[in-house]
């Protein structure tokens, strides 16, 4: 009865409780985390009931505004983010002491460098990501949502699943020891019997058809929902590039999903794709995994370039140097990377004609990215550049430690090289060193940059800029010592080492995560400050940098319908050539009533259910597996016969807002760019007055 | 005490190469590095200097917000990422080929079979019909071929001072040709992730004069040991060389040699700890049977999967080679 009722759960999966039975250091680690969980959920419950936030909650979790649901990915990636950092910390300074055998136990340590990267590519960097782009896309087209306003709460629950089974994993069983990539057979039933390859594939499974249902909901608002006159070669660059990671979202997510359905259904079903025996083959999960694996690389980086781009022109007050150029190469990367997917496993003994076919494939791709990074300088070069705030740092620290990232790419890029370094900390190095200066970096400026977007007002500059300098010198000491260990031999994923040689290195890597765990608590602090001292960085007009495109032209918060009347576009940067012209906030005449579509519970429905769907299948509880499919499927058929709910708003209302905001931005003097980081910066930018 | 922070123990790098294979991956090295400066120095240098003279304060009338496409500049910027690219996917290519790791470097090369196990190497000397775990002797100046398999998860073997790295996987074969130019200790290990004992899993390549390696060879075949269907069983169980010592009824010479970690285990006599294991092979078709396990039709179970948890080496035979059904 209670086997059929808990399958294969049962006291001792819960971590907690295996610490009270048998106390050690090691569960002691494992069980503080664990204990987070069940503390930060009372604690989360009693302020939300202290703070009578209930229903403001509820509001968000059921809502299908683009920008709420941005808010609520971003919100979610600092969670992870968290998790993500305190890991990394935890194994840097385990390997900084480990000369043989450091505090970690190999168990332990193999479950942190597998969560931490599955932790942070697929429930920090992709919903930070996805998050910006609803946040910023729909505003920068000029329209009012994304084109499937409820397929997009559903791709945040079934996210939110992902994270949840990821998290509950930390409490109940454990993680997966087999690395992100998950390589069968290390992860076959024979030779990983336990929950922990469950919690991946279903973790990844869930989350991963969400992104595929982002993808296409990007793909489709960008191709259908440009206000008028945004043709493709006006919109701005954080559009295309989020054009270009959405066609990356669909063609790879389904060979990851593919590869998680199929690992499934070796381990419950006793298949033989990937097994070792019975004609099952390991390559075939290698090579379907990186066919997901290798565009994901930039649907990660591209997204990132696009915030590069915007803030290039804007924080240096010019057009953006060879527009065409950069959509060109940034379709050029979107296409080569589907073409180089086998460089992640040169020494797997196919032949040297296909090894060097792919190594010069890779090369190409160096091509438009350099391109790209030459035409960022050529957008500095000429410019007014603001160099007193936070974005531009980021900016920098990009362009010089992106570069050195490509660099150490160029050399893995040579199959004869990566005989030597593949699965070294040289690898380590340099895909922190793309994802940390590129991926990380972009999503923070953009976070500061669109922040007021979001909430009405800026963080502040001054912990801003700390957190920005903490993260890229900390970044520095972290990942530069891991190079030369690479080139001396080291090789990842391994908990302890036997070699004097390497330990000075290591002791400075492991200084320097100590130096990105506060940059971390930095961030916290700058959001905590600046809610805080929120009264004095509002700016209510919206437009507190001087942008160029169309998201800058509402009012800060947003409206929920966003724009009061849709704008037309002319030109490039509109808003800017708008507020050359000096019309930008001239009164309009006729306003219409707005329909924007109704909260639904769909999105939080499917899911809970997802969640219910993935612990069931980790722990063989039937019951709940099947019962949350099907329910899934029928809240499925039963959404889609419900006549389409929504909400209008009046002319009137929406006229009253607007004229409000209008007014308010002609009479105001604003500021130039000299009191961009005051108080002073109510959102209104004065044209500059150019010394000389 | 200061230089053995700094210097390696052995050669464990192609940085240190002991052959001509890591020499040649250590000059295209130094090529790819010098051509990739070409391109990327000119970016490092213009930041600051942009910086500098475009900072908001200073950049005066030198201020052009409109200027945004420049047709010379335009094909220098691609101009400059084609060639370097062009002229390293040449080198690239003919690099690749020329180190082709499946190709024989010489005349009658020196064949050794490599089984990968839980976190061990086993070495099979057909010809010779000897076998060493975790120890690789090599002479010096003939060429050697590696073809190797695992009877667990998929591993990687990489000796980085001599050639470099290559998958081994099981129910498959794969190759990895290098020579030894000079006499001398190398180290090589297992790169791929293979479970809790992984990073232990290292091995000494010895590159010894041919009256060396004979005299090795004769050694090995005195030795007590033989490698057979139930060592063999012993040996496939999770755990490092040093580990399989004892079931194997080898006792540990307590010495100074590098410690394997925790695993020492000590005893009055015979070898030191961290040496690897010599053993005859009466029966060198050991390495195919290893292969044939996975393809008689008959699904492995958790007691007779090497790398499984509840693996039984009482109840995993190796089938003969009359059993396979399937081929691949």
């Amino acid at each position: 009865m209670l086997a059929s009722l808990f399958g294969r759960l049962n006291w001792d999966s819960i971590i907690l409780v295996k610490e009270f039975e048998d106390p050690d250091l090691q569960l002691l680690i494992t069980s503080g985390a664990a204990a987070a969980i069940p503390l930060g959920g009372i604690f989360l419950v009693l302020l939300l009931w202290y703070l009578k936030w209930w229903k403001p909650l509820l509001g968000w979790l059921t809502s299908v505004d683009h920008k709420k649901i941005g808010v609520m990915y971003i919100i979610f990636s600092v969670v992870m983010l968290f998790r993500g950092v305190v890991e990394a910390v935890l194994m840097r300074t385990n390997q900084a002491v480990a000369l043989n055998g450091g505090f970690l136990s190999s168990d332990h340590f193999n479950q942190l460098f597998t969560t931490h990267g599955t932790n942070m590519i697929f429930f920090v960097a992709m919903p930070f990501l996805i998050g910006l782009i609803n946040v910023a896309v729909p505003l920068q087209i000029g329209a009012r949502d994304v084109a499937f306003p409820k397929l997009n709460s559903i791709s945040l629950g079934l996210t939110g699943a992902g994270g949840f089974l990821i998290t509950i994993s930390l409490l109940i069983g454990q993680f997966s020891t087999g690395g992100w990539t998950n390589y069968p057979s290390y992860t076959g039933k024979l030779v990983n019997p336990g929950p922990g390859v469950d919690y991946w594939i279903t973790a990844i499974g869930l989350s991963g058809i969400g992104s595929t249902l982002t993808g296409v909901n990007f793909a489709v608002t960008i191709y259908k929902m440009r206000t008028k006159g945004m043709k493709f070669m006006r919109m701005p660059l954080f559009t295309w590039t989020a054009l270009a990671t959405s066609i990356l979202l669909i063609f790879a997510m389904p060979p990851l999903t593919a590869a998680c359905v199929m690992l499934g259904l070796d381990r419950y079903l006793d298949f033989h794709f990937f097994t070792n025996d019975q004609g099952g083959n390991l390559m075939n999960f290698i090579n379907l995994f990186w066919m997901f694996g290798h565009p994901e690389v930039y649907i990660l980086i591209l997204p990132a370039f696009g915030v590069m781009s915007e803030l290039s022109s804007t924080f240096a007050a010019k057009r953006l140097y060879g527009y065409t150029s950069i959509v060109a190469a940034t379709m050029c990367i979107a296409v080569l990377a589907f073409f180089v997917w086998l460089h992640h496993f040169f020494t797997m003994g196919q032949s040297t004609t296909v090894n060097a076919a792919f190594g010069i494939a890779t090369l190409l791709i160096s091509i438009p990215t350099g391109v790209k990074i030459f035409d960022w300088l050529a957008t500095l070069w000429g410019g007014r550049i603001r160099l007193n705030t936070t974005p531009v740092i980021y900016l920098c620290g990009f362009l010089v430690l992106f570069v050195l990232g490509g660099f150490s790419g160029i050399i893995l890029a040579n199959p004869t090289l990566d005989y030597q370094v593949h699965n070294s900390l040289f690898l380590v190095a340099h895909f922190h060193n793309v994802i940390i200066p590129g991926t990380l970096f972009g999503i923070l400026a953009g976070i500061h940059y669109w922040f007021p977007k979001m909430f009405g007002f800026r963080l502040m500059e001054s912990y801003g800029k700390v957190t920005a300098w903490l993260w890229s010198i900390g970044f520095v000491i972290t990942f530069m010592p891991l190079y030369p260990l690479g080139l001396m031999g080291m090789t990842r994923r391994t908990v302890d080492y036997t070699d004097p040689a390497y330990v000075p290195l290591m002791l400075v890597s492991g200084a320097g995560s100590l130096l990105l765990g506060l940059a971390f608590l930095f961030l916290i602090i700058t959001f905590w400050r600046s809610i805080v001292n929120r009264k004095q960085l509002v700016t209510p007009i919206g437009d507190p940098w001087d942008g160029r495109t169309l998201e800058w032209w509402t009012p800060c918060p947003v409206p929920e319908y966003n724009f009061a009347v849709l704008p037309e576009v002319d030109s490039r940067d509109a808003f800017h050539t708008a507020k050359e012209r000096g019309d930008a906030y001239a009164p309009i005449e006729k306003y219409e009533d707005i329909k924007i579509p109704s909260n639904t519970y769909f999105g939080l429905i499917i899911g809970i259910l997802g969640c219910g769907l993935g612990f069931g299948l980790v722990w063989y509880m039937w019951w709940m597996a099947a019962g949350s499919f099907l329910a899934a499927l029928a809240t499925i058929i039963v959404y889609a016969f419900l006549p389409e709910r929504e909400q209008v708003i009046p002319a009137e209302e929406v006229r009253r807002v607007d004229e409000n905001w209008r007014r308010e931005a002609r009479e105001t003097y604003g500021v130039t760019r000299d009191d961009e980081i005051t108080e002073a910066n109510k959102g209104l930018a004065r044209p500059d007055v150019v010394p000389g | 005490m200061l230089d053995s922070y700094l210097q390696l123990a052995v050669a464990e790098t192609f940085l240190q190469p002991t052959g001509p294979i890591a020499r040649a991956q250590l000059d295209h090295l130094n090529y790819v590095v010098i051509l990739t400066c070409i391109a990327i120095v000119p970016a490092l240098v213009a930041l600051p200097l942009i910086l500098f003279r475009y900072r908001r304060k200073k950049a005066g009338d030198r201020y052009r917000p409109n200027w945004d496409s420049n047709l010379g500049l335009e094909v220098a910027m691609w101009g400059l990422p084609i060639v370097v690219i062009f002229l390293m996917a040449i080198s690239l290519w003919s690099i690749t080929q020329r180190l082709d790791p499946y190709e024989e470097l010489g005349k009658d090369p020196l064949e050794i079979k490599v089984i990968g196990l839980d976190w061990k190497w086993v070495f099979l000397y057909p010809e010779e019909k000897v076998a060493f775990v975790d120890e690789l002797i090599v002479p010096v100046g003939r060429p050697v071929e590696l073809e190797m398999t695992s009877d667990t998860v998929m591993q990687s073997l990489r000796i980085s001072a001599l050639v470099g790295q290559i998958y081994a996987m099981p129910a498959m074969t794969t190759k990895l040709n290098f020579i030894a130019s000079d006499a001398g200790e190398a180290r090589g290990m297992n790169t791929q992730f293979t479970g809790r004992g992984m990073w232990r899993q290292k091995f000494l390549v010895h590159s010894v004069p041919t009256d060396e390696y004979q005299q090795r060879i004769e050694e090995a075949r005195q030795s007590p040991i033989t490698l057979n269907e139930q060592t063999y069983a012993i040996l496939a169980q999770q755990g490092t060389a040093e580990e399989a010592k004892t079931p194997l009824g080898i006792t540990v010479l307590e010495g100074p040699l590098e410690t394997q970690g925790t695993a020492t285990v000590v005893a009055e006599r015979d070898v030191p700890v961290g040496q690897g294991i010599a053993m005859r092979l009466p029966e060198p078709k050991i390495f195919q049977r290893v292969l044939a396990r996975y393809k008689t039709g008959v699904p492995m179970t958790p007691e007779t999967q090497p790398g499984s948890p509840s693996y039984d080496p009482a109840k995993a035979s190796l089938p003969p080679l009359t059993a396979v059904r399937m081929e691949m």
